[in-house]
């Protein structure tokens, strides 16, 4: 059995937008997306229990590979970054085909994604790449069990619980109420360094360039703008002065 | 331009969010049919979506769509485009219609945006707004070719009745895909029958993860009860168990529109101000100065909940006494 988890990298502590392209600054310090550990650490107890050989897959510039030792230390027996200045300005299509090739490469029974990232990602990749591999597919799962020779998760949806089967291969976006994440332990770091992390381009995966990057994109971005304010917002910084002005706020507005 | 809508429906009733998408289609002035993908009762439902602007209603139902999964409805979606000369693909976000987009993107190698609040005609081209960065900054984006897809945010636009008749049109797959081979094999609806309701309330208090504890949401609940409120929960809130599901605002709970929106540490996470966002007056409470709940409240009050929110209770109550 092998799984490849589909992580994103994006820029460690506070995400940033380059003003210039209205793109994400991804210059600096990187770290994986924490909605993505989930569907590590999903991995590894796959791993830890029926066994299975995890493969962490990323899409992204340099700062990525270092990135990627989190999950290397965690537990997970490989990585693969594909960087490739073709892939610069991909859009939803384009890194869903980098990835969707990535994985074809690794022949995955179980391709795993996190259900959020908290750069600006939508709800939208994995289906994407599940659509390019042929493959089905379920978001917002909660719970996952390997039947045999396939699996059975419970999805979250607005109204309630699905308990749905899909044979594999299949792909999986967890939720973080899934699993409870680890930490890597010393040992775990100090393994990380020596584990295979492979750096393949749009080539290696024989895709063409007209298909990622900018000249693949079929979406794009036009400006910034900043947002409409909330007219009239109040800050009250005032601990001692709060409550007083909690209270006056809503009797003025007749709320109280 | 000709959209086509995707017309999701639970419970028996087209989603708010996806009528309210086919108000904007006709606002724009664009030719604007519905599609409808469901169970066998699913075509009862097409009069709601002419009365709000579809001049056609695309109605796929049987047994085979009647479980709420994508891929039927992407063959669906796929087979309408590719016949019916659609150039734009609209969408209102949901756990389903998210995945419906993403395949429907690969499908028909189009260009998908999401997390979309508004879209205008400039130029002759559509320009869609995205908020990005903690809804810090809105970013405009354009399709470099059509067909175009578009997800808006939960809630992006009101529905407006048209008066409009809707032409109903069966849809049968024209191709046999091999079907889908997800099975949902059970089903559970979130238990609604705890505690008052929360759509309709007047007054919500939702307690978020600043709360600190299961313990302290009795600050959320005394606060309600002296506002005549009912007490809402963020989705980590609900996740840690501290609130039931039944409780839960946000992307993947209720969507509220209270007059009054008190949060209680609610740090203000994009998927939850998709829940909130059409409160008439918010309130927050958060010890974090750069919150995101604070871009969106009215009062930002950026303090302690423990320490302000038994006070601002003793001054209502003793207000209420006098």
């Amino acid at each position: 059995m092998k799984i490849v988890v589909c992580a994103k990298c994006v820029p460690d502590g506070r995400a940033r937008l380059d003003p210039d392209t209205g793109r994400l600054d991804r210059s600096g310090a990187m770290e994986v997306n924490r909605f993505d550990l989930y569907a590590v650490e999903e991995a590894l107890r796959i791993k830890e229990g029926p066994g299975a050989e995890v493969v962490v897959v990323t899409v992204g510039p340099e700062p990525a590979a270092e990135a990627l030792r989190t999950p290397l230390a965690l537990g997970a027996d490989r990585a693969v970054l594909v960087r490739d200045d073709l892939a610069v300005g991909s859009d939803l299509l384009g890194t869903a085909r980098l990835l969707a090739a990535a994985v074809q490469r690794e022949r995955a029974d179980l391709v795993l994604f996190g259900q959020q990232t908290s750069d600006g990602g939508g709800a939208v990749l994995w289906s994407a790449v599940a659509e390019m591999l042929q493959v089905p597919w379920v978001s917002q799962v909660t719970a996952l069990e390997l039947t045999g020779g396939g699996i059975r998760v419970t999805r979250q949806t607005e109204v309630g619980d699905d308990d749905v089967e899909a044979p594999l291969p299949a792909a999986v976006a967890v939720t973080d109420a899934i699993n409870e994440l680890r930490y890597a332990s010393l040992k775990g770091k100090m393994a990380a360094g020596k584990k295979p992390l492979e750096v393949v381009g749009v080539a290696d995966l024989g895709l063409e360039a007209s298909a990622v990057g900018d000249a693949g994109a079929r979406t794009e971005v036009l400006g910034m703008t900043p947002p409409p304010e909330r007219s009239g917002g109040v800050r009250v910084e005032d601990a001692d002065a709060a409550p007083g002005a909690v209270v006056d706020f809503l009797v003025a507005r007749g709320l109280a | 331009m000709k959209v086509l809508v995707f017309l999701e429906h639970r419970g028996g009733a087209v989603d708010r969010g996806a009528l309210g998408v086919l108000a904007k289609a006709v606002a724009l002035g664009a030719d604007v049919d519905g599609v409808l993908v469901g169970g066998p009762a699913v075509s009862a439902l097409a009069p709601v979506a002419g009365r709000h602007g579809a001049a056609v209603v695309h109605v796929a139902e049987g047994d085979a769509f009647e479980p709420p999964l994508p891929r039927p409805r992407v063959d669906i979606l796929a087979q309408l485009v590719r016949a019916g000369g659609y150039d734009t693909v609209a969408l209102s976000n949901s756990v389903l219609a998210a995945d419906v987009a993403g395949a429907l993107a690969a499908r028909l190698d189009a260009g998908l945006n999401w997390d979309l609040v508004d879209v205008v005609v400039r130029g002759g081209a559509l320009v869609g707004s995205r908020p990005a960065l903690a809804d810090s900054v809105l970013v405009e984006v354009g399709w470099r070719s059509a067909p175009r897809l578009a997800l808006f945010r939960t809630g992006a636009f009101e529905p407006v009745e048209t008066g409009g008749a809707g032409e109903v049109r069966a849809v049968t797959l024209e191709a046999d895909r091999g079907g889908d081979a997800l099975r949902v094999v059970g089903q559970h609806a979130a238990r609604d029958d705890e505690g008052p309701p929360l759509e309709s309330a007047d007054v919500v208090v939702t307690a978020g993860m600043g709360l600190g504890g299961p313990e302290h949401l009795v600050l959320a609940e005394e606060l309600a009860a002296v506002l005549g409120g009912v007490v809402g929960a963020t989705r980590a809130v609900v996740y840690a168990g501290w609130a039931p599901h039944a409780a839960q605002i946000g992307q993947t709970g209720k969507t509220v529109a209270p007059r009054l929106y008190v949060a209680l540490g609610v740090s203000g996470a994009v998927q939850h101000k998709v829940g909130m966002q059409r409160a008439q007056t918010v309130v927050a409470v958060n010890s974090d100065p750069r919150a995101p709940i604070f871009e969106v409240s009215d009062l930002a009050v950026v303090a302690d909940v423990h320490t302000v929110v038994p006070r601002v209770v003793e001054l209502l109550r003793a207000r209420a006494g006098s």
